[in-house]
């Protein structure tokens, strides 16, 4: 307060310096966009020539230019299909019992916990989990059933956490009203929660399922094939999946098994895409009526 | 009450007893095994937690019982393919802790200014624009940001360090750093917003710009919720699998030097996974013992993140 005129300089410091900072802040958060425009063109550069009928209808080969992805791309519809079949009543099972049926107690404390903390455990080690346990102990081979049953174990932490969002947002005053009309808990759960939150755990096990399908890394450790010459039959046939022949095309050194990798990262995104806006979709369908 | 209803709904009881009380048994016994059958469910995911620690210790046992444990975690050489074999882990955990801390460096700087950008800055009519963006950039499959690491990233590096070899640390850290970027800014930006709008507007009323509330008022505020953040993000990176695998190499190798190649204990699973071990070797039991110290990494970081939010979280 000496005189107006360091403050005033001072102030012009301060004031540029938010300006700059500003600008960096900015920047730094179009630094992920950035990224991905990037990352879709070198790969769309890379693979869009080798993406084509053939490509789509063919075997793994040791042939590049005959090179296909049929068997892993339905083997990754069988896994999804299974795992979406598992995951799905389980979770939301799992949803509505910590949310309407547990009282709250240390056992429901210690779920939730549990819950939590699976979420962050690393899919390699649930990969080890299906090795172990279902390949080996319940002698269900490297099958489709065994991989499903690994991503739904894998999955269902991240389903039961947005299915537990969806029931909350249920207003407690329908439940009152059921309730007071003489429904049971079950009753009520069915007719008054579960229409209501349906929607919102769609959309939650649509996202889990599109970030299983993404994951190699425990379908690694439970099929390490990638030759496989026929699309699985039934669920205890052996399979393979995209992001296995994708990573196996990437670790081989030639220059035509790269593009290869990246025609199937084409046809993974593809695939990831349509799932994400199939949730948005729900989502936004969602989000009008509950604001009816 | 409907005594002439020739259909008597299910639930009521109408052939051998009238009485309200036994009028009310079948629903209660249908309501009590729905009770049961939603418990069973929930009881899936604690029976996951059981089966996953009683299984990685029984197999990393299978392990321990040739090699002593002190061996398995003070020893610097990792060479259980080769002759001599030694089963000194450190190499694997040096590898994975090199490329996550490359990863926490870039991910840090950049996922805070953005959860700065987003929470103090952004209008919603932009947030509705970049928020999407960072869900698609964690949405993406690790084993594409390999193939980007592979493929792109590392030709690229290596115009700038021509002695640099193919398979390296700095190349699978940074993409794995621009991979966890959205898990520190949603989660950073989740404990700003939660500060009260009372305290920036304290700050505001004594003259203090955008830039000085964020960084004075806000982070202070919302520390908490920040450095859990990064130790949850350091230990998605700890445990990402894919693109350590596709660009790190196949080295187990003790250094600093983000240049050289070097092998990550997921890494290493993946390597023998793929290999087809059979069952019951020493090699094959190996994957549970690095498993075993992986997830117990794993937890004590993400437990110790969750501390840290309850322990330090300010109450408004």
């Amino acid at each position: 307060m000496r005189n107006g005129f360091p403050f005033k300089r001072r102030l012009k410091v301060r004031q540029v310096k938010g300006g700059v900072f500003r600008t960096m802040f900015l920047a730094a958060t179009l630094v992920g966009t950035f990224v991905l425009i990037v990352l879709i063109v070198d790969v769309l550069r890379d693979g869009a020539g080798w993406l084509d009928w053939q490509f789509l209808t063919s075997y793994p080969s040791r042939r590049p230019e005959e090179a296909g992805l049929l068997s892993a791309l339905f083997g990754t519809l069988w896994v999804m299909a299974f795992t979406a079949l598992l995951s799905f009543p389980v979770g939301i099972g799992t949803a509505i019992y910590l949310e309407e049926y547990a009282p709250d107690n240390r056992l429901r404390r210690l779920i939730q916990t549990n819950i939590n903390n699976l979420a962050g455990v690393p899919s390699i080690v649930y990969g080890l989990l299906g090795l172990s346990l279902f390949v080996q102990a319940l002698a269900l081979g490297r099958s489709v059933l065994a991989g499903a049953m690994t991503l739904t174990l894998m999955s269902l932490p991240v389903i039961i956490i947005a299915a537990q969002e969806a029931i909350r947002s249920v207003p407690e005053s329908h439940r009152l009203g059921a309730f007071a009309l003489g429904a049971t808990r079950w009753q009520v759960v069915r007719n008054i929660v579960l229409p209501s939150a349906l929607p919102g755990v769609l959309t939650g096990t649509i996202l889990a399922m599109s970030r299983a399908i993404g994951e190699a890394a425990p379908m690694i450790a439970i099929s390490a094939l990638v030759y496989l010459t026929f699309i699985p039959t039934n669920p205890m046939d052996r399979f393979t999946v995209l992001p296995i022949q994708i990573f196996n095309w990437v670790s081989r050194p030639q220059e035509d098994f790269q593009h290869l990798a990246a025609a199937g990262i084409i046809v993974l995104l593809i695939v990831l895409l349509g799932m994400n806006a199939a949730a948005i979709i729900l989502r936004n369908r969602y989000q009008q009526r509950t604001e009816e | 009450m409907r005594p002439e209803n020739p259909n008597p709904p299910e639930n009521a009881i109408s052939t051998y007893s009238t009485s309200p009380r036994r009028v009310r048994k079948r629903p209660l016994l249908r309501e009590a095994s729905i009770t049961w059958l939603l418990f069973g469910c929930a009881l899936v995911s604690v029976l996951t937690t059981v089966g996953i620690v009683v299984m990685l210790a029984v197999q990393a046992a299978g392990f321990f019982r040739q090699v002593s444990v002190l061996e398995f975690l003070t020893g610097i050489q990792w060479t259980p393919l080769f002759d001599p074999q030694h089963f000194g882990v450190l190499p694997l955990v040096g590898g994975t802790l090199l490329t996550a801390g490359i990863a926490i460096l870039v991910a840090l700087p950049v996922g805070l200014a953005s959860a700065i950008y987003l929470s103090e800055y952004a209008r919603d009519s932009v947030r509705r624009v970049l928020k999407p963006m960072l869900e698609i950039l964690a949405g993406v499959p690790t084993v594409v940001y390999g193939y980007f690491a592979l493929t792109f990233v590392t030709p690229l590096l290596r115009s700038v360090f021509p002695n640099m070899i193919v398979f390296n640390a700095l190349s699978a850290g940074l993409v794995m750093g621009i991979m966890i970027i959205p898990m520190v800014s949603s989660l950073s930006e989740d404990a700003m917003v939660a500060v009260p709008r009372s305290l920036r507007n304290a700050a505001y009323g004594l003259g203090a710009t955008r830039f000085e509330v964020a960084t004075r008022v806000v982070m202070p505020a919302a520390v908490s919720g920040i450095v859990a953040a990064c130790i949850l993000a350091l230990s998605r990176a700890v445990g990402e699998t894919m693109i350590v695998a596709i660009a790190a190499g196949s080295t187990p190798n003790l250094t600093l030097n983000p240049l050289e190649s070097i092998q990550t204990m997921t890494a290493y699973i993946v390597q023998i996974s793929l290999g087809e071990t059979p069952h019951g070797t020493l090699e094959y039991y190996t994957i549970f013992a690095v498993g075993l110290l992986l997830f117990i990494m794993t937890l004590l970081m993400n437990l110790f993140g969750q501390w840290f939010v309850r322990r330090y979280r300010e109450k408004y």
